[in-house]
Parts: structure tokens; sequence; C-alpha cells
């Protein structure tokens, strides 16, 4: 068998499969199909500096292959976080991903004093969150400000790895992402969910209650691989690709395209078990391709 | 360990525009019961990504498989996929998921089910003993499974919208009648459209009545980690129909939401 463990950006993990951030809350549910030490890391959900309700219900849509949602960061508050939440998840064998959202580049200053001082194993800085109206999404689309939030969490990170999460809803990702690069980001995640909106014929009502939301799930994937790509050309620090993954194959198209880890998250609601059955199928390719390491994967696209 | 289960169709029935299956659930009842109205999150089809939650109609620990009822109505592009299902496909099912109504069995209920609310109240009806159950929907033809609770109930009452079958009106006006008459209930326990689950728990306060509602919402994982089914509580917080509920207890809610 193939050695399936990598490292991203310092942090050595197991394998490269992690859940993603939104989808499996802080582990707690997941835990009662599978032992969570089997995953490479989680991305716990995202967090604010204080507790949010989030947004009215209905918060999900689904479309072909593919949902829509508008959660809206509810959270307990990452002081909530500290205190109940990562101790529970620190029992376990995998890496500890705190994701974070922030009304001002203060608050993201903030957060990561807390975290880092906490213990956790990664900073993914979400920049791009769709469903929030302050901040979120327009940290994420102009160079100027992430790089700004980017050295912010820097700054009061201390020796925890710094991940920035890049939206899709943008016409060239790679501008962010250098951008952040430049501000001393030690890796990126991309996807994040792409903005949409699904409209009721009969009633003419938009299904979610915010009327648009953020897309995800497979419908996604091909989006994912492409920017992934992208980004991979045009920075030299490490990359958690995500967006649509649900079997081996499509974490190997990520890691091929330039993602030195992959995350799973909508999937998993299906499948609870997503995440073990596409560690299994990219081990599986790894070993059918003959490779020492899945390592290996990454970055090794052939374009033509 | 919670698991996900192959769940095949032993039965199946049409009752007006609903459908009735019965499922072999192998030991899913004996391991995650915790009260009627709890529900299972069902995989319908391979081109549907999300599972649908469906009521548990009555469920029953047996050899050498328990067995799980639901009733359902095609609503959409998931529930006519299942719809589509026959005696003796398999299908993927997690659960038994959500709290139920979680009482001792001798409490006295008044069961309130409106439409498709109906079917969970018989689980109720066969649970607890000595309940009345009234049942309510838009005509005749959506008042199921009658002759079930005329078995489990003391008394069953009907009310239609268009007066087709039994009172003509909302079962909220025989809720209010079977109080005043009646002082010795424990509780009203309601699964049913949201306005007339609204209206039994006025009904309830004005009498003092404890009161239990099921709540709807579209859900993603089923088991509280995606948090998309948020259902609004008095409180101003947001709690999740799928982990928290689907039952809450009435004064919990915000009806104004």
């Amino acid at each position: 068998m193939p050695d399936m463990k990598v490292n991203l950006a310092g942090m050595a993990m197991k394998n490269p499969v992690v859940v993603a951030s939104g989808t499996f809350g802080f582990g707690r549910e997941y835990n009662e199909f599978f032992d969570l030490s089997e995953l490479g890391g989680i991305c716990a959900k995202g967090l604010t500096l204080h507790r949010r309700e989030g947004n009215p219900a209905p918060r999900i849509a689904e479309t072909p292959m593919g949902i829509l949602n508008s959660v809206g960061l509810q959270n307990p508050g990452v002081d909530a976080f500290v205190e109940e939440e990562l101790p529970f998840l620190r029992q376990f064998d995998t890496k500890v991903i705190a994701n974070i959202s922030g009304n001002t580049p203060e608050e993201y200053g903030i957060m990561c004093d807390k975290l880092s001082a906490a213990g956790v194993d990664m900073i993914e800085v979400n920049i791009s969150c769709p469903n929030v109206k302050a901040g979120g999404l327009a940290y994420g689309t102009r160079p100027d400000l992430a790089a700004e939030v980017t050295e912010m969490a820097k700054k009061h990170a201390g020796n925890v790895p710094v991940m920035v999460k890049l939206s899709p809803n943008v016409t060239d990702i790679t501008e962010i992402a250098k951008a952040v690069e430049g501000a001393g980001a030690d890796a990126v995640s991309l996807i994040n969910t792409i903005r949409g909106m699904r409209i009721d014929v009969n009633t003419r009502r938009p299904v979610l209650k915010m009327n648009t939301g953020g897309m995800s799930g497979p419908a996604v994937l091909p989006v994912a691989v492409r920017m992934v790509w992208e980004v991979a050309n045009a920075v030299s620090i490490p990359i958690l690709g995500m967006g649509g993954v649900s079997k081996g194959e499509d974490a190997a198209q990520l890691m091929l395209a330039g993602a030195t880890a992959v995350a799973v998250g909508t999937s998993l609601f299906a499948d609870p078990y997503a995440a073990i059955t596409v560690r299994d199928g990219l081990a599986a390719i790894a070993d059918k391709q003959g490779l020492a390491s899945v390592s290996e994967l990454t970055g090794g696209v052939k374009p033509w | 360990m919670k698991v996900e289960r192959k769940c095949k169709i032993v039965e199946k029935a049409l009752m007006g525009d609903a459908v009735y299956m019965v499922l072999e659930a192998g030991d899913m009842v004996r391991t995650s019961f915790k009260g009627p109205g709890q529900f299972v999150h069902i995989k319908c089809g391979d081109a549907q990504l999300l599972r649908r939650p469906i009521s548990v109609c009555l469920c029953s620990q047996d050899q050498p498989s328990d067995l799980v009822s639901i009733v359902f109505e095609v609503r959409g592009e998931g529930t006519a996929r299942l719809a589509q299902r026959e005696v003796g496909e398999e299908l993927d099912v997690l659960g038994l998921a959500g709290n139920g109504f979680q009482l001792e069995q001798d409490k006295r209920c008044l069961l309130v089910g409106g439409g498709i609310g109906i079917p969970p109240m018989l689980g109720c009806a066969s649970y607890f003993d000595r309940s009345t159950a009234i049942l309510g929907g838009r005509s005749q033809d959506k008042i199921i499974l009658t002759d079930r609770f005329e078995v489990c109930c003391d008394k069953v009452m009907i009310a239609t919208d268009d007066g087709s079958v039994g009172h003509h009106g909302f079962v909220d006006a025989l809720v209010r009648q079977e109080l005043e008459q009646d002082k010795e209930y424990d509780y009203i326990l309601a699964c049913g459209p949201k306005p007339m689950l609204r209206n039994v728990a006025k009904v309830a306060d004005e009498f003092g009545v404890a009161c239990l509602v099921s709540m709807e919402e579209r859900m993603g994982c089923g088991i509280g980690a995606c948090l998309v089914c948020a259902c609004d509580m008095a409180d101003g917080s947001r709690k999740h129909v799928c982990k928290n509920g689907p039952v809450f207890d009435a004064k919990e809610v915000d009806w104004n939401a």
C-alpha cells in the first residue's frame, strides 16, 4: 500500500482527507458513525468572535447534483469552541483546523490570538462566506482586503499555520491567491461555495429564505479542479482542494491539479462515511498506479 | 455506533394521495427507539443528492428484523422517486433519528394530526394508553388511517376544511371543545402544518395543558452537523429540527417567525 501521509504547510497528516468546514459540525455527530481518528484532519464549523444564530430557514435547496445552502455561520462563538468543543476534538488522533470569519481585520486578529493560545493545528481564515452581509465575501473578492486580513491573522497566529479559504466568486482567483501568499499565508484552501439560486416556479419564491446561497456538491467539482490548477500554477504555497469530492477519483483529480490534501463536505449528507470512502478510493488509485506515496499525485497533471 | 442500513420494502399501499410502506429495518428499532415521533432519513434515489426525512408512522421490534412503517406524500423530486420504489427493493435508511415524543406510556394524551401529520400520531396512539385523536385535513380523502386510530384510541374526532367528513373547519375548534369537556389530559401532542400547530399551541396555552409539537424543515445531514434545518425559538435562538427536534415544547417555539 502507498504511504498516505502528507504534509500541509508543516502540518503532518496521516492521510490527505479532511472534512470541510460547515459540513461536520465539531465532529460529535459523525463520531457516532466512525472513529474521527480515521481522518487526516477536521476543519471545524466556522467560528465568529461572538455567537451567531445564522439565517432563517429554509437554509438548503437541492439542485442538479448539488445543493445550495444559506446557513449564515451559525456557531457558538470562538470562546465556546475553545472551552467546550476543542477538548472533545483533541481526544482524537487527527489534525484540528479551526475556521474563522470576522467582520473586521481586528476580529480575525482576536480570534487568532485565542485559537493559537488554545492550541489548534491550523487556522483556516474564511474570507469567502457568501452567506453573511458584513465582511465575509467582500474580503475574498478584493486582493488588498484579502491581504490585510491575512497579515492580521499571521500577526496573531503565533506558530500556528494560517490557511486562507478562497472564494470562487471572482473573475481571477489567482489574483487573490497571490495577494494572500504575499501577505504571508502558509496555505490556501479552495473552493468555497459558488453563489446560486433556485426558484419554486409555483410559488415564484426562491427556495432559500435568503434568496441566494452557496452551491456545493458533485456539480462544482470541475470548477474546483480548474481553480486549484490555476492557483497551483500561480503560487508556491500548498493547497487544500475541495468542491464536490465524493470518491477517490475526485480527490485524485484535485491532487493532480495541484492540491496537497483534499476536503470532503457535501457528500457526507448522502453518505456519512464518504470521507472514509474517499480516503480508501484514493489509496486504491495510488496503489494501482504503483506510487510509493499518495503525495506523488500532487501537481502531477500533464496538461496538453 | 450509528449506522446506515439497507432496508427492504416489504409492503406498499396507497392511502389517498399518500404512499404507505413497511420497511425491514434490522435492529434499528431495538437500538435507536426513543419514543414515537422520530423520523428516518432516506436516500430516495441516485439522482437525489440529499436524503429525505420521513416521519415514522409505526415501528416495532421484531425477529429477525424490526419493522418501520412510513407514510409520505409526493412533494417533489425526492418523494416522487421514493414513491416509485417497489416491494422487494432496498432503501438506504438512516435512523431512527430525532428525539420523538419522550413521555411515559401512561400519560393521557390528546393527539392532533393534520394532513400528512396524521401518520406519526398513529405511533403515538399505539404507544400511549387511553389517547384521544383529532384528525384534520383539507377533505375526506386526506383523512387516513382512521380505522387504525379507532382500534388504538378511546375516541377519534375528525375535522375537514371543506366539511366533507366530520367537523366543518379546523382541528383547533375540536381541541377547544375537547379540552372544555375533559380536564384530564396530561399532554397535547401535535403534528401537521405550522399554522395548525400554532393554533393548537394557542388553545393548549389557554387551557394550561402542556403541548408538544413535531416541526418540519428542509434538512441536510439529518444528524445535527450541517445546521440547515433551523427552527426559530421564542428566546431568539435557532435550534435544529433533526437533532434538537423534531419534537419541541410548544412554548419554546417562536410562532411568529
